[in-house]
Parts: C-alpha cells; structure tokens; sequence
C-alpha cells in the first residue's frame, strides 16, 4: 500500500516536472515587436571618401622611400565619416555623422539601425555624404512605400548600383 | 558573504531533498542524481538527435520543409525523435542548473575542487550555445529571432568588418553559409562539450553517470508522454521581410534574448564578462580555508589497498614499495586531490583503537584529527559517563547539527566523514563499556557530502567492505540513521527509541578479550 503510493506520488511529480518543462518551452508569449505596427531596417557598411585625395609624389619623395616600396602616388588611409539622414513623412528618424572603424580609421562605416513606424503609406527620403565636402549629401532617394503590419523593410546602400537599396 | 548566499539554497535543497524523500526512495532521489541525469538527458539527445537528422534537410531554404514533414506525416516516429530532443534539451538545463546551484550551495567547489567546477563552466556555455544553434535550424520564426537577435548582439563587439546581421537584413539577403556553421557548430560543440564533462569528472572516483533504472524509466516515460500529448512544433517559416512579431519563446535556454535584444550592447556584454570571471573565480571567493591533506605513515601500511579503494576522489594510488617492508605496494596520496574528508582513515585496518596508547598511528591518517584524537575524544567524552542507556552517536559535520540534543543520556563525536570511523571503533565503545549503545549518523543516505562515506559505512557494518565490523558487536547495540541536515526529527525520534530499545536489553555480561583476539589485533597493528 505505502509503495502503491509512493508510485502515485512519483507520478504525480513527474507529471508536475513534464508540464513545467513542456509549458516553459514555449510560453508565455513574448511581444518581440509592437503588435500592428511595421518596421524599417537601415543598415549598410560603406567605405567613405579618403581625408585627402592621393596625390603624386615627387621624384625626390621617391628616391627617399626605400627601393621594394617605391610607388608613384601616396594615399591617405583615413577616411572621412559618413554622413547619414533618415526622413519619413517628413519627421527626421536619424541624422548622424557614422565612423569609420579600423584603428587607422580606414575601415568602412557601419549602421545597423531599426524603426517602428505605423502601417500605410509613407514618404522616406535617404540622403548620405561620403565625399570631403561639408555640407549638401552626395546621394539622395526619396520613395513613397506602403508598409503592412509585420512589415519588415530594409533600406541598404550600395555605391556600386547607384546608392541606397529599398527592398 | 558567501555563506549568506550558501545557507538558504542549503536550506531550500535540503527540505526538497527530504520532500522528494517522501515518495522516492534514497537511491531514486532526482536530486541526488543531478549530474548523472544529465548524462542520461545527454544520450537521449544524442541518440534522437541522430534520427532526426537522417530527415533534416540541411539548405537553409529546405530546413523548414523537411522538420515540418517529420512533425506532420511522420509524426509517430522522427515527430516524437523531435519532441523527445527538444524536451530531454530543456531537461539537461533544468537538472545542469540544479546540479549546478547545489554543488555551490554544499561548498562542494572550492578547495582541490575547483577542478570540477572550472571543467564545469565551459560545458554550462556549451550546452546553451548547442540549444541556441539548435533553435537556429528549425528556420522558423523563432529562429529568425534568434538569428537576428544573436547576430545583433555579437555587432556589438567591433570584430566583424560588415555587421553579420546583415545577413538577415531581408529575404535575398539570406545565404546558407551562416545556416552551414549553425549546423556544425550544432554537432560540433555537444562533442567538445562531452570531452570536457568526461575531464570534470577526472577527480571524482566511480562517478555515478548513470542514473538508477527505476529513475530513468520514470524521467523516459514522461518525456514519451510529453512528447506525444504536446509534440515540439515550429512557429511558422521564417520571413525575413516580416518581423518576427510574437513568439513563443525557449525559457529554458532563451531567457535572456530579451535583454540582449533591448538592452545597451556595452551593459549586455560587461554583465557577461562580469558573470563569466565571476563564475570562474568563485572557487576561490574566498578560497577554502587549507585543511591537512591525508599522510601515509609508511611503517603503519601493508599495502592492503583499502584506502585506494574507498577514496571517493582518486586522491591515493598504490605504487612499488618504497622502504622495503616486504609488502608489495605502498599508499601514496596525491595531495592536489584530496579533500581531507578521512574515508581513507575509515578504510585503513591499522587504524584501531585497540592498540596500545602509545603506538596508535594509522597507516593513513589526517594530520589535523588523527585516529589517536579520535579515540582521545571519545575516552573524553565517555568518561565519566554515567545513568542508564547511554549512547554514543558518532556524527558529521555535514549532516544534523548535534548541539542541543534534548536526551540526557546521549553524547556526541562529530567527525570530517561518518566514513572516518574505523568500523573497530564501535567495537570498542562497546566492549570497552564505554556505553551502552552506538549511534552513527551523517548525511541524508545516497546524498554524503563526500560522495561515498555512508554508502562505505553501510557497507562495513552489513560486513560486505573491508574493514568489516567485527562479528561480536552485538548489533541490537547499533544504530545507523541517515538523517541528514534536515533530519532533526528522524535523529531525535531515533534516539527515543533506541533508548526505549536498549533499557529492555537484558544487562550486558563484562567485557571479555580472549587472548587469540588480543593477538590478531597485535598482528593487524604490527602491519
Ligand atoms: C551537462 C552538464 C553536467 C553534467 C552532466 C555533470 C555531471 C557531473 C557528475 C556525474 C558528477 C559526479 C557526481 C558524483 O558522482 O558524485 C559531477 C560532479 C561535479 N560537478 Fe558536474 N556536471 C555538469 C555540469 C556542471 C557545472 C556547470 C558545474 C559548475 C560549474 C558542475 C560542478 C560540479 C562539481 C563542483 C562536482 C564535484 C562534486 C564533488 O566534488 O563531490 N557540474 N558532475
Ligand atoms: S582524506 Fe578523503 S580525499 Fe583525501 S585521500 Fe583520504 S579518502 Fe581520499
Ligand atoms: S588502507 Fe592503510 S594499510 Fe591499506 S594501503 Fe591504505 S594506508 Fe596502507
């Protein structure tokens, strides 16, 4: 009798350890995103112009370099930060000024960024400076977009196909 | 300090340890066989794992497909394979966690045990990066999470020259390079994961890997039960042009994504750094304070090797003799190992009481409480000692605290190890008439606090191990009772009745040593 109830209390135990295990596998729930709302994804790595343009060097310049690194042109590694602006339906998301990485700074400069936004139709404009200059952006995209709840959408860019990438 | 943290958990495994008591019996008891059902957990993996991956499709395009197919048509066969992986995962953590907490808890990490526990912090990380790879695979969107938000949190750190997130930045970005490493990193990492567990137990002798078949039979069926009332489903293929949304979430091995999706990556990853030196050093948070490691006293030993056997962490091997003695072998303890618990000392036949005074010197004995203070306590204890049934209980310091025994007619020894006593001892309390009953107590039975004391000790007195308690101990003399920390009540209504039992023995006759007795004593002292 003690051992027939010994059993039903192992039972009852182990019935006890398969429901907390086979309940906390997958719940409660977790709202990883705000139900109904949609989202944009901004996010590229792109080399930005150097500090300073190559320029030649001199024949003098060269004679001094030893004769295994002689080259005709000398290259500034540093590279400028990019300059990065976000504008949906006219309010600014983002404005900033990206680093390049490496520790000479001669890396690209990355950006990994994302933005709930309600569902619906929307103006986004991209715009990005890359070059030396310090004022005015060197690519612009304005696109209207229609986004669905749940919607993720992604803006890259790519200087090789002509600048920003919405897909 | 760390006592603050230490006595509670203590407290809490104990009254569990004696709850689950109630229906399990000692050998049976979950919590006394964390470590070897996660063992048992692991193979349950292992052995579903290869199943369902003759079924796994392994492009990341196809991965869904193919886990769907075993989840739906073959639902009775690779669909349970599934469930009985996942489930027997979520077990593994559950029970690592546990066995984890409790050898903190016991203060069984610190000292020549940090070995155990440092081999045991890699294989904690290994089996949540296995589960989190695992997750990977489904390529459902739950995995799409993990994938997003693992990636995300590795951007942190500035390693990578294009963010690896980006990989699911959206649909054609995707590529099955990644999805090839999280299917080798799924299998590789289990198996270093098992090489370093077979290291961690290196300083533990006889590990008990596998758990008890009445144990294991009972976690199997469950996990078949589970697995056919609630079988393990995907979440819906991924989709990198949505958001994941809501997911139903891994507890056991995801708890933490949500932080690491929402908090700050520099908090995230210090918190990390913290936590791993922390988990790390903590054997030596504060270290433990030195205890003389066991000694051999080489003219004492016959090479006979008890203590070898009975050392519960590999600490003595036997090696050629050394001086001469015409003996074959020789103790030697290896002083990295041993914990100075003194089983060895319980194990040794030259540790008796009955040799003279003057030469009681063990052939293995621990430097800070030999066998000659022992029998100095117990003669100081005992006398005088006076009144009727009185008993001498020989506890530990691990097991029920002995101050404030209510019984009048009840002292104590508390020792390293109830297997420190040498089986001769209770022969001689009672011969000598030191008094009139022998109790010995220590931890909850299967639960000792260094591994193998009460099994040892059972042993001994059932006459099964060496060295075995002498066939003229009158046995309705001694009791043994594995109360355990928590077993107050068992200890003291025990004592109740054994005092009951020994006042309606009839009054013993004076002690009386045949000279061949003398003799053989004299012979096993002499070595
Ligand atoms: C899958 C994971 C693990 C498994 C299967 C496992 C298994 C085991 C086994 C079988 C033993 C021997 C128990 C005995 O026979 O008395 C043991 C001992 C031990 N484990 Fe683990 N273990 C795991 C993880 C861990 C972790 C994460 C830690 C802590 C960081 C840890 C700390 C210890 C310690 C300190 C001991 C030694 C206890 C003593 O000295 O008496 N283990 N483990
Ligand atoms: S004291 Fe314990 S750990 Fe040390 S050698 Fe003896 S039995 Fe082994
Ligand atoms: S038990 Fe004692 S006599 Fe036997 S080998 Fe060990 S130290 Fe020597």
């Amino acid at each position: 009798m003690v051992r027939l109830l010994q059993f039903a209390g192992q039972g009852i135990i182990y019935a006890a350890a398969a429901c907390l295990i086979g309940y906390f596998a997958t719940a409660p729930v977790y709202k990883q995103f705000p139900e109904g709302k949609a989202q944009i994804k901004l996010s590229f790595a792109h080399g930005a112009n150097r500090t300073k343009a190559c320029r030649r060097l001199t024949s003098k310049e060269i004679a001094k370099l030893p004769p295994n690194e002689r080259r005709p042109n000398t290259c500034e590694r540093k590279r400028v930060n990019v300059q990065v602006q976000l504008d949906v339906d006219g309010t600014r998301l983002l404005d900033i000024s990206l680093k390049p990485i490496g520790l000479a700074g001669d890396g690209p400069a990355r950006i990994y960024r994302k933005f709930a936004v309600e569902p619906g139709t929307h103006m986004v404009i991209a715009r990005l400076r890359d070059s030396r200059s310090t004022e005015g952006f060197d690519y612009e995209t304005r696109r209207e977009i229609f986004l669905s709840a749940g919607q993720n959408m992604a803006i890259d860019f790519k200087a090789d196909a002509g600048g920003f990438i919405f897909r | 300090m760390m006592d603050f943290i230490r006595t509670p958990l203590r407290f809490v495994f104990d009254r569990a340890e004696r709850g689950l008591a109630l229906v399990f019996p000692p050998e049976w008891n979950p919590l006394l066989n964390l470590g070897a059902l996660g063992f048992f957990f692991y193979w349950i993996i292992t052995a579903s794992g290869i199943y369902v991956y003759a079924f796994f499709d392994t492009g990341v395009t196809q991965a869904y497909d193919s886990i769907e197919y075993m989840t739906r048509d073959q639902w009775y066969a690779a669909g349970v394979m599934r469930s009985l992986h996942r489930y027997a995962s979520d077990g593994l953590i559950v029970v690592m966690l546990l066995h984890f907490i409790r050898e903190f808890a016991l203060d069984r990490y610190r000292g020549v045990r940090w070995f155990s526990w440092i081999t045991g912090v890699p294989v904690l990380i290994m089996v949540y990066v296995a589960g989190i790879t695992g997750y990977w695979l489904v390529w459902d969107r739950l995995a799409q999470y993990v994938a997003i938000v693992t990636t995300e949190w590795l951007d942190h750190l500035p390693i990578f020259g294009e963010p690896i997130a980006r990989n699911f930045l959206s649909p054609d970005a995707l590529e099955s390079r990644f999805f090839s490493l999280m299917v080798f990193m799924h299998i590789a990492i289990p198996l270093i994961a098992l090489i370093l567990l077979w290291m961690h137990l290196q300083r533990v002798s006889k590990p008990r890997i596998n758990p008890p078949r009445g144990l294991a039979i009972g976690v199997m069926a469950s996990l078949l039960v589970l697995s056919l009332v609630h079988p393990a489903l995907s979440q819906g293929p991924a989709d990198l042009a949505k958001v994941p949304g809501s997911i139903g979430l891994d507890w056991f091995y995801l708890p933490l994504y949500p932080i690491l999706e929402n908090w700050p990556g520099p908090v995230t990853w210090s918190g990390a750094g913290v936590i791993l030196v922390l988990f790390c050093s903590i054997p030596w948070l504060p270290p433990m304070r030195k205890t003389q490691v066991a000694e051999v006293n080489l003219e004492n030993c016959n090479g006979c090797t008890r203590c070898a056997n009975d050392c519960p962490y590999n600490a003595i091997s036997m090696r050629v003799r050394s001086d001469g003695l015409p003996f074959e072998s020789e103790a030697v303890v290896d002083p990295s190992m041993c914990v100075s618990c003194g089983i060895c000392v319980g194990a040794c036949p030259t540790a008796t009481p009955f040799r003279r005074a003057s030469d009681l010197v063990a052939g293995i004995d621990l430097p800070d409480g030999t066998v000659a203070d022992l029998r100095q306590e117990v003669e100081k204890i005992c006398q005088p000692f006076k009144g009727k049934n009185r008993i001498l209980m020989f506890g530990c310091n691990h097991g029920v605290s002995m101050s404030g025994l209510k019984q009048d007619n009840v002292r104590t020894v508390s020792m390293r190890c109830i297997g420190q006593l040498p089986p001769s001892f209770i022969d001689y309390v009672l011969s000598k008439k030191l008094a009139d009953g022998v109790v010995l107590t220590g931890c909850s039975e299967n639960g000792c606090h260094a591994r193998f004391g009460t099994r040892w000790t059972d042993a001994r007195i059932a006459r099964e191990r060496d060295p075995q308690l002498r066939r003229r101990v009158p046995r309705e003399r001694l009791r043994v009772v594995w109360a355990g920390r928590a077993g107050r009540g068992k200890l003291d209504t025990l004592l109740r009745a054994f005092t009951d039992d020994l006042s309606a023995l009839p009054a013993e006759k004076p002690p009386v040593h045949k000279a061949s007795d003398r003799k053989k004593l004299m012979e096993l002292a002499d070595g």
